[in-house]
């Protein structure tokens, strides 16, 4: 069964076609990439999928719900995290608060019990953090746990991030570029983390990716797109020997 | 040098995170208790003076600071819970009730004020709260009748349960509410900091975006920020009309709201810490500046203009040297002493932050 479903999405600015009418559905417990050039409107699908844009036409449906009737901020609500290809963590606050903003769609207490800090605060406070713990042992974060973001290298940002949408313990985890600047290691590190996300944790992924050696390594399912369409989709290897996709990628007359 | 071992998470969440903390700010508290043992009834109501100013920085740090949102329109909110705190005593309150509602009443319509103002951003949102700063002036005098205008309004006497308090007489028993007040607040702001409203403010202050992303409603957080700071600085409004025995259109005016702002960049934005220490300076510069003024050029000599002066030099000096203020300063020497003597001199150079993702507006 489908868990996200597009269909016959466009986005237009202005006259630039952004997104043109494009469909895909992501199943339950995949790992789905999107691939493309750059300006292919990959990152815009993912912007539409937060809603933080607005398609001019199309269906959007998460787990047989209509997401074009949420707003941007309930979106995390429905079980949608995401992070985001330049990194927006909290740079002035240490990792441990970034992870429990994370947790901020299973908040339960009003702003007077949090001005007194009743029992009942504390008693979610610590809930919140067991929570938190577990992606911070899963992860490996634990020597940067009380540190500032703002002194933290990129490498490590990069999984913090990955560690906050983990956090609100979604059911689709949105990745845009989650190796983009990362070392070999790291690279392989965030792998096998991918992985794990969708056998351990049961989390369905759909990803943003540049790096090929990842996205056949780890999914199942990539979408190819050129200017706002769908180039092709299928498994990876269908997909990296399409001729299509070559065309798009090396130009014509490459093959 | 102390090693923090946290062993549970309310190690994580308690008040003060290990017993040397906890000894230093009780030792600060009871020196704070014992104070009027030690000083005479002048320096005591200086004193007084600083805590009401940090009462107000507490309330102007929980939004700039904490959520990101300079106003420069609080004098506007010291006015509306000077004024309401009077006037509801003079409809026969007591105090125990017409003081905390005061700063309840200023917080609401402080809140109602952000939702429109916080639409703006920057240096928009500045302009926008100029405006109120100017506006309170005219509506005190319009509200004639409540207000008592141009004329101004006495406070009326505290009493709490039949204890009479008043700054001039009893300038100790002032005090002493001051100091409760001012402990209140902190806690209040402590409080906040450690549960999900406070980490909120955080993320809309350092991404909007992504605070969106983790389910963070923007607007109504950042109006719940002004809410909870205009509170804060309704108390602090309302105990300033005490310290100054009476008040007027003029008294909040749009210095009073420069000051705010200058002194919680001297102190340190983003920390309880900051609004004491900048207090400190703003309350205290007055009166060093006329102690040396007397001692260089001999008493009688005016000089216009010379503390507005120095103000204006000590806040851009601290902008360029020390962005994080007097806390930030107080911070490096403290790790320069646990470290030694292994600190280095680019400890604090902060890494070049990455390209934002591009705003979405």
């Amino acid at each position: 069964m489908s868990l996200l479903q597009i269909k016959d999405a466009t986005l237009k600015f202005g006259g630039v076609v952004a997104v043109n009418n494009l469909s895909f559905s992501v199943n339950e417990g995949e790992v789905y990439a999107i691939v493309g050039p750059n300006g292919a409107g990959k990152s815009t699908v993912f912007n539409l999928i937060s809603r933080f844009y607005q398609p001019h036409s199309g269906s959007f449906t998460f787990d047989g719900q209509d997401l074009l009737q949420r707003k941007a901020d309930q979106v995390a609500d429905l079980g949608i995290a995401r992070t985001f290809q330049n990194i927006e963590l909290f740079d002035h606050a240490t990792v441990l608060q970034n992870l429990l903003v994370g947790r901020h769609r299973h908040r339960k207490t009003s702003l007077v019990e949090e001005l007194f800090f009743t029992a009942r605060v504390r008693r979610e406070e610590i809930a919140h953090r067991e929570a938190v713990e577990e992606v911070i042992d899963f992860l490996d974060l634990q020597p940067y746990r009380d540190k500032m973001i703002a002194g933290l290298p990129y490498g490590i940002r990069k999984v913090v991030e990955l560690g906050r949408a983990l956090a609100s313990g979604p059911r689709l985890l949105l990745l845009d570029e989650p190796a983009s600047g990362l070392s070999v290691e790291e690279t392989q590190d965030m792998r096998w983390w991918i992985d794990d996300i969708r056998k351990q944790m049961g989390i369905t992924v759909l990803m943003v990716e540049h790096d090929m050696g990842l996205v056949s390594s780890v999914c199942d399912q990539v979408l190819a797109l050129a200017d706002g369409a769908k180039l092709a989709e299928g498994t990876p290897a269908q997909v990296q020997a399409d001729p299509a996709v070559l065309e798009a990628y090396l130009g014509a007359g490459a093959v | 040098m102390r090693i923090l071992f946290k062993t549970s998470y309310n190690d994580d969440i308690r008040l003060f995170p290990d017993r040397w903390v906890l000894l230093v700010y009780g030792a600060l508290l009871a020196l704070a208790f014992v104070l009027p043992l030690l000083l005479d009834a002048f320096y005591i109501g200086e004193v007084t003076n600083v805590l009401i100013w940090a009462i107000a920085g507490l309330g102007l740090m929980l939004l700039t600071g904490q959520t990101g949102q300079v106003s420069l329109g609080h004098a506007a909110f010291l006015a509306i819970g000077c004024y309401s705190n009077t006037i509801l005593i003079e409809m026969g309150l007591p105090f125990i009730l017409a003081f905390p509602l005061a700063g309840v009443i200023t917080g609401i319509v402080g809140a109602i004020i952000a939702i429109p103002a916080l639409r703006l951003h920057g240096i928009y949102l500045a302009i926008a709260t100029i405006a109120l700063s100017v506006l309170a002036d005219d509506i005190i005098v319009l509200l004639d009748p409540w207000t008592g205008g141009v004329s101004g309004k006495f406070p009326a006497m505290i009493t709490i349960f039949g204890l009479q308090i008043e700054r001039w007489t009893m300038p100790v028993r002032f005090y002493y509410l001051v100091l409760g007040v001012t402990v209140i607040c902190t806690l209040f702001y402590r409080n906040l900091l450690r549960s999900p409203l406070g980490r909120a403010f955080a993320a809309v202050r350092d991404s909007e975006v992504s605070a969106t992303a983790m389910g963070v409603h923007i607007l109504r957080t950042k109006c719940k920020a002004f809410g909870l700071s205009c509170m804060i600085t309704g108390w602090a409004g309302a105990l300033m009309g005490y310290y100054a025995g009476a008040f007027n259109n003029e008294t909040f005016s749009l210095v009073i709201s420069i000051t705010l702002l200058m002194m919680i960049v001297i102190g340190g934005l983003g920390s309880i810490h900051g609004a004491f220490f900048g207090a400190v300076v703003v309350a205290f510069l007055p009166q060093v500046l006329s102690i040396l003024k007397g001692a260089v050029l001999g008493g009688g000599v005016a000089i216009p203009g010379l503390e507005t002066g120095v103000f204006g030099m000590i806040l851009i000096l601290f902008i360029l040297f020390e962005p994080m203020g007097l806390y930030g300063r107080w911070l490096k020497i403290r790790i320069w002493f646990e470290l030694f003597p292994f600190a280095r001199k680019d400890m604090f150079r902060r890494q070049k932050s990455y390209l934002k993702t591009e705003r979405l507006r």
